[in-house]
């Protein structure tokens, strides 16, 4: 944090008034549109759309599963960030390119190769399948595809933050007698934990809003392997612009307050942490 | 945000930017408007949905080379295929199609009722319903029919998974549902009770419902998925004779509904464009003797009857109900079926409703 200097450079006042209007042109304004749609609906019209047996299917499964998603990355990507950093080993750099690589795909598709791998004639799905497990086309499939476009998020986040740990930190507290899980519990991980956090969130968002790939392997069922997103469509589908924003609106609120909750307890950890005599 | 380090901020900050200029993409594009009347190329538009590629490309240029020779006019079309409900509403937000073919007419319906852009009385203006050429719902079954599935009835039955994409996301999966339900309504004894039933029974045979048809056709043949797949007669034809003769093949069943895809100007735009003459002569052309040959080459059955008996072998008799006789229009067969709460909705409500 010492790097940043108090205004460099001057015009503080003008870059803030162009944030704002162009947060207000790309953001804001968009989004107010979408919830003045649903106001050409009556109460009980949204209420009808949005609470449906049908909606509430959707919108466990896409909450459920894109939290199960950020959580395994959360796991495993801090896991590929501490082995890119910590470790050489040939072939490294192309390790390091191909964890950026479901950012640069289009999702249709890794839905479409996924579906592909883990149906009952795939590479993965005649095995998994042999014992007893079906991916594509269950709820697991969608988490599985979820999983897959979250990854570079977390490890991408944590990566950096890995990088400035000090090897001499480590060295300090084995000097005071710290086992290498108390080296790794009580300093790297509470270091690190904002990053983790903020790549969780980002997993977490990525994943809420997300439609081509899990489109492919979910199968589609009303009832039980059915997305919001998709819900979405199908109102538009029947020209019912109103409901598909209802439910827009819906998904926009609860991905906002809980994306904001994870914020705060990012911020909260980080307080902690910098209160932390070091 | 709060950022953590340096190291985060910059990367986020890339990952800003990128999101940043997708979400401006948009407005670059479109920039350039397509040149009217008054220029010496005239261009036309004409949005279509998906399996009618490969039949426009071939259409227009055999349109483009008479319009030519007859006008001495430079004219260029272009052409737009995507879903057949995406591209409806992209023409009713604004996208200037100067004429749409789609899949059915429901969608073209809409063109009136949300924008306004061509009168209600729109399927009159040409004949047979404004659609030029027809198709029929069949089956696909993998070659040597190892469950031998002949008609409705087979489908039904336990042990059998049926492969149609989602009626509420896709227009050809609809084709596909009122074919089923028009069949049992006509049997001995059929009525709305029945026919809910046996779509009931046929649904709860359907293991996937893919969002569209030709994501439904990957399922039943790539990941070779189900027994049956349900699909457009010309989507069928495609499939065995160009992907594989040797592994599918098509049942037709008994009898099975008249699938009429619709043509029509859209006035506004055309009017607004300067392109009405071009437009109206380039729809006629498809009822012309070389507009129903190359529709029959490309898997539509030809509305010309003459055309019809030279392509008979290709195409094979079957029954056909049309959607007016069996439910009443496409509004009607949409509000009761395909909307929120209707039929469709209710085959998957949970029981304890």
């Amino acid at each position: 944090m010492a790097r940043r200097a108090r205004r460099i450079l001057p015009g503080y006042g003008l870059t803030l008034g162009l944030t704002w209007f162009y947060l207000g042109l790309l953001v804001i304004i968009p989004l107010s549109s979408l919830f003045l749609k649903t106001f050409t609906m009556s109460w009980d019209q949204f209420w009808g759309t949005v609470a449906s047996a049908r909606a509430l299917a959707a919108y466990r499964l896409t909450f459920g599963a894109s939290l199960a998603a950020a959580l395994i990355n959360a796991v495993f990507g801090l896991l590929v960030a501490w082995v890119l950093v910590r470790y050489r080993f040939p072939g490294k750099a192309l390790v390091d390119a191909l964890v950026d690589l479901p950012f640069a795909l289009p999702t249709a598709v890794a839905g479409l190769t996924l579906t592909a791998l883990y149906s009952s004639n795939g590479w993965y799905g005649r095995y998994l399948e042999a014992a007893g497990i079906q991916v594509a086309f269950t709820s697991l499939g969608v988490a599985v595809a979820l999983t897959f476009i979250g990854l570079p998020f977390v490890v991408r986040t944590v990566q950096p933050v890995l990088e400035d740990i000090d090897a001499d930190v480590e060295e300090a507290a084995a000097t005071l007698g710290a086992t290498p899980w108390e080296t790794f519990t009580r300093v790297i991980f509470p270091s690190i934990l904002p990053a983790l956090l903020s790549g969780f969130t980002l997993a977490l968002a990525r994943a809420l809003g997300e439609y081509g790939s899990v489109v492919f392997i979910s199968g589609n069922m009303p009832m039980r392997t059915e997305i919001a997103p998709l819900l979405i469509i199908t109102q538009l589908e029947q020209y019912d612009y109103a409901g598909a924003t209802a439910i827009a609106v819906v998904m926009l609120t609860a991905s906002f307050a809980l994306l904001l909750a994870v914020n705060l307890l990012q911020r909260w950890s980080r307080r902690r942490l910098e209160a932390r005599p070091s | 945000m709060p950022t953590v380090s340096t190291g985060v901020r910059s990367q986020r900050s890339r990952t800003h930017s990128l999101l940043l200029l997708a979400a401006l993409l948009p407005l670059l594009h479109g920039c350039s408007k397509p040149s009217g009347e008054g220029s010496e190329a005239v261009t036309l538009l004409n949005v279509s949905y998906d399996p009618t590629r490969e039949f426009y490309e071939e259409f227009n240029a055999a349109f483009v080379k008479q319009w030519e020779a007859k006008n001495g006019k430079k004219l260029s079309i272009k052409q737009s295929h995507g879903g057949s409900g995406k591209q409806a509403r992209a023409v009713i937000d604004g996208l200037e199609a100067d004429v749409v073919t789609l899949a059915l007419a429901y969608d073209v319906d809409m063109l009136h009722d949300k924008a306004g852009l061509i009168p209600e009385n729109w399927q009159t203006r040409l004949e047979t319903n404004s659609s030029p050429y027809t198709s029929t719902i069949v089956f696909v079954v993998r070659k040597g029919n190892p469950k031998g599935v002949r008609d409705w009835e087979d489908l039904v039955q336990p042990g059998i998974s049926v492969i149609t994409p989602n009626p509420k996301t896709s227009g050809g999966a609809r084709w596909n549902y009122l074919a089923a339900w028009g069949h049992a309504l006509r049997q001995q004894g059929g009525d709305d009770a029945k026919a809910q039933e046996f779509i009931t029974r046929l649904f709860r045979n359907v293991p996937v419902l893919d969002s569209g048809a030709r994501g439904a056709t990957t399922t039943f043949a790539e990941r070779g998925l189900g027994d049956v797949l349900l699909a457009w007669e010309n989507e069928a034809l495609l499939l065995t004779e160009e992907v594989g003769k040797e592994r599918f093949e098509i049942i037709v069943p008994s009898e099975s509904i008249l699938a009429e895809p619709p043509v029509t100007v859209v006035d506004k735009n055309v009017d607004k464009r300067g392109t009405r003459a071009v437009a109206e002569a380039y729809l006629k052309h498809l009822y012309s003797d070389e507009g129903q040959e190359i529709a029959a080459k490309h898997h539509y059955r030809p509305r010309s009857p003459a055309i019809a008996a030279k392509y008979a072998s290709h195409f094979p008799p079957v029954k056909l109900f049309t959607i007016d006789e069996a439910f009443g229009g496409w509004r009607k067969a949409q509000q009761t079926h395909f909307d929120d709460g209707g039929i469709f909705d209710r085959i998957y409500a949970p029981k304890s409703q």
